[in-house]
């Protein structure tokens, strides 16, 4: 059984205070509780503060390009499918510059498992809005205040059927292991949205302004009725649901693809023997 | 014998089914064959052609003059029409095109009639002008018989009948009304040929050479590959993933390279374009990739169903940051077939990715071999698997070594963990900020591998006379059209029209000034372009410098191999020859640039 020592990766360049802190141990919790040593699972990260999440863990690890984490993990994923794959990012990695690779994850359902941390507000480039500001919000960047709408990261999962959308909070915890075990648990492409002040940066959605807000979905909720569970994503503002908010059970990708029926691409060997046959056809 | 016939209609008239049919019918004869697809951007509507150029020698590009013309719409007789040899004929069905023709170099065969009455469809007028066309040239229908039997296996026994009763309906009306038809092609009862385009070369090249997973996002002229590697992707178990752009296409490229697989991505310029980040991706995480480049005329979308060679200082330069990479342009889909071997095996050994260079022409142009040498191809896996992973007492997967390669392990295969970084890291993968750890890593990735890669890149093509007065020079799709304008060329002096074109005004002639003293020629082919040749292996320099009259020659407007060359090696071409309008050369063209070149001089 792994302990935290195995762990321990490099030392955190977050700011004192961050919220990182907090899904940092959450998540090592959940991978002792699990049982899941470091090198048994891969994370791909992209750029950002949360793109760092890797190497504070000690893991096998792909830190790649900013809003690319979704594909870099499907191409491992398909490739070895034995392998747990999480994607860790950032509301402007994920839901800005990824956007697009976000949709197509859900829709393939490959089972990668994503934890978003959700801060608001673009920490590394210093304060800029992100996808998920509230309207109004006045950044350097946006001096008149943000005039787009603020994504909800949770309805548009649920209405591309995603396969698992949860949201949790940096300050619980033991909500948030609880949270990262049921989505590892989960077969099927699951996004965790992690809300997460900014201690430097948001000065809107800070600690307090999270804590009088967010509230734990009853355990009598069921999280498989999908309308229900649109109406539980489009709750935002005094009440801000945390827990498993959808949940289905489609079939993933990888128990779709005829190839790796039988075991990983990766541990496939490779015939060459074949190419005579295959060249006869071209006569 | 050498006979040119060329299959005109509107999109969705399958002239791409006569023409692939007839140019199988060739080869399984033992002819060999040339063919090259015009096509517009649409998927009904429209003009298209089909060329098949049939010889009893091997055939390397089209030329000029067209002996058959199957003309299954108006513009196939309006804008064939002048392009007939003095013998060559049309034939075409006025009872379809709502017109006749009454002039003796066409012949009017009732495509739709003869199908109808012959096979019961007349959905089968193909079959119908197919059969003409082996008519026309007197070659027998057994091999015909055979491959409508494969095509059409799968739809039954009637399918099967009505096809072979059309086409021995057109077979037997082209015999009995062609009156005018001069060609004779003898049976050879040789063994069949190899027929391959340049895409599907590329295509069985990688799975040749361990291809494990393809990700791409559709853009002709690299969709070939896909449709290819797709369509072998259950026998060879290999995992085809059309992604949502290019971006993703690149990217899980090598999230499968980084989980131990040889992965692949196809895509055009403009797709590149979309790569270029996830290519500096690749050079910094030190992660594996091919990428087939297949160009199409720009900028933006261009001609987006023709050829150009204009990506090439794109593919040369693109990307941020500074790191090696490996440029390969097959000219043959045989050199496809091997340099894409090649690709891998450089790709895999330097943790780098090769970019291949090719361009529409070379993509949809059937050539014919008589086969492959699977001796040739490179195998060996360079990564650590399972207890050979095991049992290293330590790893990082960026650690300094004497060649600059860190051997790369398989995440999960040991307990060693696989980290990586686009940040610059160290030799663990971890994101670092200090300056000796940067020199030393880029020392390791570029300065020290750089050497070594140069070492496997082979030498320029060179084929006509020794010490040449005129060395016409190029890469990738031109070679086959430079190999036949050096034939021609090697004969001296040259043969008319060409010295008596209008290029060379008979006034001139009288003057003595259109005759040229100049009596060996030779060409130089450049397939592994970058890192550039050295001459090391052979001095194309030496060559080049000794000849009178060198012409680079290019399918683009600015002549970027000529700058690439004056870059790496200093020489500037006396002459450059350019097509850009979107469509390759044919030998007669490429001939009449090249006299006036000489006539200038």
């Amino acid at each position: 059984m792994p302990t935290l020592q195995d762990y321990r990766g490099r030392h955190p360049a977050w700011c004192p205070g961050c919220g990182n802190f907090s899904i940092l141990k959450s998540f090592k919790d959940a991978m002792i509780e699990l049982n899941i040593g470091p090198h048994q699972f891969t994370i791909v990260s992209g750029i950002g503060q949360a793109g760092k999440f890797p190497h504070y863990v000690k893991c096998n690890t792909f830190n790649g390009l900013h809003g690319r984490t979704l594909p870099v993990a499907t191409g491992i994923r398909l490739t070895n499918h034995e392998m747990l794959v999480m994607a860790f990012a950032g509301d402007g990695d994920c839901y800005g510059e990824g956007g697009n690779h976000l949709i197509h994850a859900i829709r393939r359902n490959i089972n990668v498992k994503l934890f978003v941390h959700d801060n608001q507000i673009y920490g590394l480039t210093k304060g800029q809005a992100s996808p998920t500001s509230m309207e109004g919000m006045k950044t350097k960047n946006q001096p008149f205040g943000v005039f787009s709408e603020q994504l909800n990261p949770m309805a548009l999962a649920v209405a591309l059927d995603c396969s698992f959308v949860a949201r949790g909070f940096a300050g619980d915890m033991k909500h948030l292991t609880w949270l990262i075990k049921e989505a590892v648990a989960h077969k099927g492409f699951s996004l965790v949205d992690i809300l997460q002040p900014c201690v430097t940066f948001n000065k809107i959605n800070t600690f307090d302004w999270y804590k009088q807000r967010v509230y734990n979905i009853v355990p009598e909720y069921n999280p498989e009725d999908r309308i229900a569970a649109f109406q539980k994503a489009l709750e935002w503002g005094d009440r801000i649901p945390l827990g498993i908010i959808y949940r289905n059970h489609r079939q993933v990708l990888e128990e779709r693809v005829p190839g790796i029926k039988d075991k990983p691409l990766v541990r496939q060997p490779f015939d060459l023997s074949k190419i005579e046959t295959t060249l006869r056809e071209f006569y | 014998m050498d006979y040119s016939i060329k299959i005109g209609g509107e999109a969705g008239q399958g002239i791409q089914t006569v023409g692939d049919t007839l140019a199988k019918v060739f080869t399984r004869s033992g002819y060999h064959v040339f063919t090259h697809q015009d096509y517009e951007s649409r998927i009904r509507g429209g003009h298209n052609f089909y060329q098949i150029r049939l010889a009893d020698n091997p055939v390397t590009a089209s030329r000029d003059g067209i002996d058959i013309v199957v003309a299954f719409d108006k513009d196939s007789i309006l804008l064939h029409e002048n392009e007939l040899t003095e013998n060559g004929l049309i034939i075409y069905d006025s009872k379809s095109l709502k017109e006749k023709r009454d002039k003796g170099n066409y012949l009017d065969v009732p495509f739709v009639d003869l199908a109808f009455e012959h096979g019961g469809n007349k959905i089968m007028a193909n079959t119908v002008a197919t059969g003409a066309v082996l008519g026309m040239l007197k070659i027998e229908l057994n091999i015909l018989f055979d491959i409508i039997k494969d095509t059409f296996m799968k739809k039954g026994d009637d399918v099967i009948k009505g096809n072979i009763n059309a086409a021995a309906a057109g077979h037997e009306f082209a015999l009995k009304n062609c009156h005018r038809c001069s060609f004779a092609v003898e049976a050879l009862h040789a063994a069949p040929l190899l027929l391959m385009t340049g895409a599907e070369a590329i295509a069985l090249g990688a799975i040749a050479s361990g291809l494990k997973f393809y990700s791409a996002y559709p853009m002709t002229p690299s969709t070939g590959i896909m449709n290819y590697i797709a369509d072998k992707e259950a026998e060879y178990g290999i995992i085809v993933e059309q992604s949502e752009d290019e971006i993703a296409a690149i990217n899980m490229a090598l999230g499968a390279s980084f989980a131990g697989v040889r992965a692949m991505t196809g895509t055009s310029g403009g797709g590149f374009a979309l790569m270029v980040e996830g290519l500096s991706l690749a050079g910094m995480t030190e992660t594996p990739v091919v990428i087939a480049l297949g160009q199409r005329p720009g900028p933006a979308t261009g001609f987006p169903t023709r050829t150009e060679q204009g990506d090439l200082q794109f593919a040369l330069y693109t990307a941020h940051g500074e790191f090696p990479r490996v440029i390969f342009a097959p000219g043959t889909p045989e050199q496809a077939f091997y340099l894409t071997n090649r690709a891998f095996d450089i790709a895999e050994k330097y943790q780098i990715p090769v970019i291949i260079i090719f361009d529409q022409y070379l993509a949809d142009s059937q050539w014919t071999y008589d086969g492959f040498d699977l001796t040739k191809i490179k195998y060996a896996d360079y990564r650590l698997r399972g207890d050979v992973f095991k049992n290293l007492p330590e790893y990082k997967r960026h650690a300094f070594t004497q060649t600059g390669v860190t051997p790369l392990g398989i995440p999960g295969d040991a307990k060693h963990l696989m980290v990586t970084d686009s940040d610059e890291h160290d030799e663990e993968g971890h994101i670092v900020e200090d300056a000796e750890t940067r020199i030393k890593m880029l020392d390791k990735r570029l300065f020290k591998k750089i050497p070594l890669i140069r070492q496997e890149i082979g030498p320029p093509v060179f084929y006509g006379k020794e010490e040449p007065e005129i060395v016409i020079a190029g890469w990738g799709s031109t070679c086959g059209v430079m190999k036949e304008a050096v034939d021609v060329l090697l004969q001296n002096p040259p043969a008319p029209p060409f010295y008596k074109g209008e290029l060379i005004s008979p006034s001139l002639e009288k003057r003595g000034e259109g005759r040229f003293s100049y009596k060996t020629i030779a060409m130089l082919h450049f397939s592994e372009l970058y890192p550039f040749p050295s001459i090391d292996k052979f001095n194309y320099l030496r060559i080049l410098n000794n000849a009178k009259i060198t012409i680079c020659i290019e399918n683009n407007a600015t002549g970027q191999f000529a700058r690439l060359m004056r870059a790496e090696t200093g020489f500037d071409f006396n002459h450059r020859i350019n097509k850009y309008d979107g469509r390759p050369f044919t030998v007669n063209e490429l001939l009449k640039e090249i006299y006036s070149r000489l006539a200038q001089t």
